[in-house]
């Protein structure tokens, strides 16, 4: 497999939003503007990236029977790494995102690509994995937030466009689900000829 | 009547799947037939309850002294994961009709964030419960626990009693599936909008 196609397979064929449908705690909670969306989208990037790498490094070590715990603590480890590097460097966003920075530890993507990809695979082919899904899901993520916040507040990255208010409703609850769903069609119609 | 306000602001006013968007994975994902639908809610309701116990205790009498709150991320979820394992192999020696019922639940439980997320929240966020704003006491955790976990049942069992009526009904070939799933589960999420302001 070419270098490039593994990282164009994680953005396209399974993104993890659009079509693995994984990870949608995230994607719907961070969502209520596009810069707290690529935020999430690069932090969980940050994490996967490095714990797919020991994962494909540890692999052999690890014996099958405890592979899932041990898994789960190298990921909860990387997580603990970025939520102090974020506190440090961007408290800001770290505060918006609140919750959802330790939550990473759960996000099914993480766990998946460890299983389905880094402990079959090289390193350095697991790290190009990771930057992939990575990707995906920041695109996603972003994508989702500017729908979201030009909708729900009227702005774009920050910018407010006009004086008046948006629909409120798309920054709250429902309009994570509803936009979700509808990009969800849209890619589907945009990848898929027969659907 | 603070745990009763609690109870109704964890269940109702901030659901924690409809606007806290905690646990959508398991929301979506068995949410097919009200029969599994309460089979996983009921075994949320357990688990959270006793790992938001044990987590609470473990963070004031053990983290909190030695000066390394920061692990806790690591510290719950290894928690959780051994309490789930735990729970499965009590249930299985002591109630195996009960074990027949959540049995299939409980692994997917672990990787569930509506329990690292309560487990998280309860140690670390404020509050205001009709009072000041407070971090939360044993008793009122575990209440607010169980009350969080009572409204992911709730939300899940509403779910599935649309999905099921959904499933009669044709649905334009790209919807089908999770888009049409989320769009429906957006609408509840308004409808559950209305109780906002209650508490």
């Amino acid at each position: 497999m070419s270098k490039l196609r593994i990282i164009a397979n994680g953005i396209v064929k399974d993104n993890p939003t659009f079509i693995l449908v994984l990870g949608m705690c995230p994607t719907i909670g961070t969502t209520t503007s596009a810069v707290n969306g690529m935020g999430m989208g690069l932090a969980t990037t940050f994490v996967l990236i490095l714990s797919n790498v020991f994962i494909s490094l540890l692999a052999k070590m690890i014996p099958d029977k405890v592979r899932i715990p041990a898994y789960i603590v190298i990921i909860a480890s990387f997580v603990t790494v970025l939520e102090l590097l974020m506190q440090a460097y961007v408290p800001d966003l770290y505060a918006a995102l609140g919750l959802f920075i330790p939550l990473i530890v759960v996000n099914c993507i993480i766990l998946g690509r460890a299983e389905a990809f880094a402990n079959k695979n090289t390193p350095a082919d697991s790290a190009l994995d990771g930057i992939g899904i990575g990707l995906g899901f920041t695109l996603a993520l972003t994508v989702i937030g500017m729908v979201r916040e030009l909708l729900g507040s009227l702005s774009f990255f920050g910018m407010k466009l006009s004086e008046s208010d948006g629909m409120l409703a798309f920054v709250l609850a429902p309009g994570g689900f509803l936009v979700l769903g509808y990009l969800m069609v849209l890619f589907r119609k945009l990848t898929d000829k027969k659907a | 009547m603070e745990y009763l306000i609690i109870i109704i602001s964890a269940v109702f006013v901030n659901n924690i799947v409809l606007a806290q968007f905690l646990g959508i994975c398991p929301f979506l994902g068995v949410s097919n037939k009200v029969g599994t639908a309460t089979g996983m809610s009921a075994a949320v309701v357990f688990v959270i309850t006793l790992a938001t116990l044990v987590t609470y205790l473990l963070h004031y009498y053990v983290l909190v002294p030695l000066g390394i709150e920061f692990m806790k991320t690591i510290v719950f979820i290894l928690v959780i994961a051994a309490l789930v394992q735990m729970v499965e192999i009590i249930l299985k020696k002591i109630s195996p009709s009960l074990y027949q019922a959540l049995g299939i639940f409980l692994p997917l439980i672990t990787t569930n964030c509506t329990v690292l997320g309560v487990a998280i929240s309860v140690v670390t966020k404020e509050f205001t419960f009709g009072g000041e704003a407070h971090l939360l006491n044993l008793g009122e955790s575990v209440v607010y626990a169980a009350a969080s976990a009572l409204g992911f049942g709730v939300a899940m069992i509403l779910f599935a009693g649309i999905r099921e009526q959904l499933e009669l009904v044709s649905v334009p070939k790209a919807f089908r599936g999770t888009p049409i799933a989320l769009i429906t589960a957006g609408i509840l999420a308004m409808a559950f909008m209305g109780f906002s302001g209650l508490v």
